[in-house]
């Protein structure tokens, strides 16, 4: 439960109010080995602790990365840390994203906001295993052009020939090249095969529900779609009770969950 | 050959799927193939709404301007999707802006032609009719998410 | 003398009982009278334990009341738990420190807690805190500050002879006889002018201290009193649950009405869940010094009927009071069955008890279990 503090080594304005800090170890300890999806729990000195998502490739060694979005006071001092400034990390935590046992099937990302934070291991992970995959499509949604997390990274995607990439914002002015709409109206632009994808959704409880909607609308397969879940949080290691999903710990069971495992209570209020 | 074609691209189209054959020959037959370069509008708001598009290949616009910071995008169309409802409904009118946004080819449809058999086949225009309120639908409802603005600061929404 | 072996001594060797222990180098807790209540407090003889009272319960009233007798456990549970002891209701996780430079020295708050022993606990609460056994050092992340307190706490158990208004441990199999989890049991008996308790030891430990007692053999009808006792306690409770398919009666209706009309009543005030002796989730807290050089972190007790417990950013998940009862009983009969594999009810009634507006779990249960949803 007590954090190792870290060293912030790099900081990059992503959005408005999204930045991107690489951290390294400041006590002479190991870095953290983590698997795609999983989290930390970040604390800003004498503020507070938040569950972050961990948003570097995990095949990648060099840095730990987190994509931090500011939306409360701990999230803001985190966003504030800058070059040299040290924050306590604990981690990682929570379960993953099931890149690894796709194996020869189709793997779609379905982003939407912040929501591609999570999912960007995942994304390197399966570009890192390209060969095992049949096919990788990353649809990404967002507030607006501004408001998307790495675009340029996105740009890079684009025209990578190993994976299909398409984004769409909610709006947008004249001079955006790219698609307006819900992320939904890129599952329904999208042409594949349902018995042989498996879908990782990460973003606004709203979008994924609409979006795994659409997709078993598809012809999906429930057992096949992955999402990944938010609740408050203060220890991830289940004790503090608070980021109870029905049965489910999403500091244990999550945050990637399988839908199916939580179908009945997903489309639920208030749990 | 050009109205076999239609009919057949028809036939490939969601909103068209399953449709009987002879209602199938009927629409087709208010089609012809057309091509929109890069950034050419289609059609402007407040212009009568004669025609309907369905995108072959490419994608469409749809837009409306503001007197500050130009035309802003409502929703983008791409590969076989229907452009226009307007020449439906009266006062047949387009509401948005429709522009091009890539190479485009595609279908148009004489609305005033469908709708004239329309009047005289009603069988064709309640199908027709569902189908378009199927569209309808699905905009309206792609609408309604964007609005949700679910990624916006959750305070400020 | 054997584990398991029943003797008895009598209640004038009681004190020599508590300074055995105390001898060991425990602090002993055990009940005590304080503000109108029986309450857990450090203990140093017999005259600290509530002697010849007893606690009148209902929905939403605790009452004492004198005994015809001079009995030393003549009650049933009070509104404090032994969680108090083994998880405290605040512990300081870890100071930080931030040098000129900005580099941070994190370093853990273990504590040095003294060894306890715990002297008249129920049989609900043996189970009590075997579930929290479970919660806070069965996982892969075992808490330190429990198992601190846990590991080597003596447990003297005292078995139920009389059965509170709200009890309901039968339904919960968990009492009133304590079945295991204790280093001694004690059953009190008062008859024929005689005031002795039937001993048994559950562990090696128990067994040296009760020996140093001396105890004597207990015969057949000594044994028999005792068991006559705990059979009153059983028959006498004052509530029931039917716990049958129990955790699919609960995940089949979670759109319930019932939990609309309860949350009419509901405050939200949390007591439930401070009462509760499996209650276990928190909250911590961030300070940190004036000049910003020193912080630490505090973890307290923390309620899910709080509109914080569920606050991601924008509002909270659980913002209505009837999904935050929903929340709180769901979790307690059912979904602690997934998590920890036991119910999170041992059936003490405290919650009954000390809901203000006497908001009865097993009463929801029936409502809910008569007209369940298709």
């Amino acid at each position: 439960m007590t954090p190792r503090p870290w060293r912030v080594i790099d900081r990059r304005r992503e959005t408005a109010d999204s930045w991107t800090l690489e951290l390294e170890p400041a006590d002479g300890g190991p870095p953290i080995s983590y698997l795609p999806g999983q989290f930390n729990m970040i604390y800003a000195f004498g503020i507070g602790e938040v569950p972050i998502s961990i948003s570097g490739d995990p095949g990648g060694g060099g840095p730990l990365v987190h994509t931090v979005r500011d939306v409360g006071a701990v999230s803001a001092a985190i966003c504030r840390a800058r070059p040299g400034d040290q924050l306590g990390v604990r981690g990682p935590y929570g379960s993953a994203w099931p890149v690894a046992d796709v194996g020869g099937r189709h793997l779609l990302i379905v982003a939407g906001g912040v929501g591609l934070a999570p999912l960007r291991p995942a994304l390197r992970d399966a570009l890192a295993r390209r060969d095992e995959l049949a096919r990788l499509t990353l649809l990404v949604g967002g507030r607006t052009p501004a408001d998307l997390l790495f675009r340029d990274e996105l740009e890079e995607l684009h025209a990578d020939r190993r994976l299909e990439v398409a984004v769409t914002v909610d709006s947008a002015l004249g001079g955006w090249r790219g698609h307006v709409g819900v992320v939904t109206t890129l599952i329904a632009d999208l042409d594949f095969d349902p018995a042989t994808t498996t879908a990782l959704m990460c973003g606004p409880e709203v979008m994924m529900r609409f979006a795994a909607e659409a997709l078993i609308g598809s012809g999906m397969s429930v057992a096949d779609l992955h999402v990944s879940m938010e609740r408050n949080m203060k220890c991830a290691i289940t004790h503090c009770g608070r980021c109870q999903f029905g049965p489910t710990f999403v500091c244990r069971e999550g945050a990637v969950m399988r839908y199916a495992d939580i179908e009945a209570i997903f489309n639920l209020r208030e749990i | 050959m050009p109205i076999r074609s239609i009919e057949q691209v028809l036939t490939e189209i969601k909103t068209f799927e399953g449709l009987e054959q002879r209602h199938l020959d009927r629409i087709a037959g208010c089609g012809t193939n057309c091509g929109f370069a890069a950034g050419e509008v289609i059609a402007r708001e407040g212009d009568p709404a004669d025609t309907f598009y369905v995108i072959r290949h490419g994608r469409v616009a749809l837009e409306t301007s503001a007197p500050v910071g130009g035309s802003l995008l409502i929703t983008t169309l791409g590969d076989g999707t229907v452009v226009g409802w307007s020449w439906l409904i009266p006062p047949y009118r387009w509401r948005f802006d429709a522009r091009a946004v890539e190479e485009t080819r595609a279908i148009a449809f004489d609305g005033a032609c469908l709708r004239g058999k329309c009047d005289s086949d009603h069988e064709l225009g309640y199908v027709l009719m569902q189908r378009f309120a199927q569209i309808i639908l699905d905009r309206l409802q792609a609408t309604r998410l964007q609005l949700l603005d679910v990624y916006g600061e959750p305070a400020r929404r | 003398m054997a584990v398991g072996e029943a003797t008895t001594i009598e209640r004038d060797a009681f004190d020599r009982l508590l300074a055995t222990i105390a001898d060991r180098g425990y602090e002993v807790i055990g009940p005590t009278v304080r503000d109108g209540a029986i309450v857990y407090d450090p203990i140093a003889t017999s005259a600290d334990l509530p002697v010849g009272w007893t606690d009148d319960q209902e929905g939403g009233s605790y009452r004492l009341r004198r005994r015809e007798d001079e009995a030393l456990f003549g009650y049933v549970v009070g509104p404090q738990s032994w969680k108090r002891f083994l998880h405290p209701p605040e512990v300081k996780l870890w100071r930080a420190a931030r040098d000129s430079d900005g580099a941070l020295e994190i370093e853990d708050g273990a504590d040095d807690p003294p060894a306890y022993a715990f002297v008249g606990v129920r049989s609900c609460e043996l189970h009590a805190i075997a579930i929290q056994d479970r919660v806070m050092v069965g996982g892969d992340f075992p808490d330190p500050f429990y198992a601190a307190r846990r590991d080597g706490a003596f447990l003297v158990a005292v078995n139920c002879t009389v059965a509170g208004g709200t009890c309901f441990c039968v339904s919960m199999e968990t009492g009133p006889r304590a079945g295991s989890g204790y280093d001694i049991a004690l059953t009190e008996v008062i008859e024929d002018g005689r005031h002795y308790f039937l001993c048994e030891a559950g562990t090696e430990r128990g067994a040296e201290v009760l020996a140093a007692v001396e105890p004597a053999p207990a015969g057949a009808a000594e044994v028999d009193a005792a068991a006559a006792g705990i059979a009153n306690a059983a028959a006498t409770q004052g509530r029931a649950m039917d716990t049958g398919g129990i955790k699919e009666l609960l995940y089949g209706n979670y759109e319930h009405p019932r939990w609309d009309e309860v949350s009419e009543r509901c405050l939200t005030c949390g007591n439930c869940t401070m009462v509760c002796p499996t209650c276990f989730c928190t909250t911590v807290e961030d300070s940190s010094d004036l000049t910003g050089a020193e912080a630490d972190r505090t973890r307290r007790w923390d309620s899910c009927f709080t509109m914080d417990f569920s606050y991601v950013h924008g509002g909270s998940v659980r913002a209505s009071a009837r999904s935050r009862y929903r929340q709180w009983m769901t979790h307690k009969l059912a979904t602690w069955i997934d998590q920890f594999g036991t119910s999170g009810c041992v059936g003490c009634g405290r919650c009954i008890t000390w809901c203000p507006v006497a908001i009865d779990i097993t009463e929801e249960v029936a409502a809910i279990r008569a007209d369940p949803l298709d």
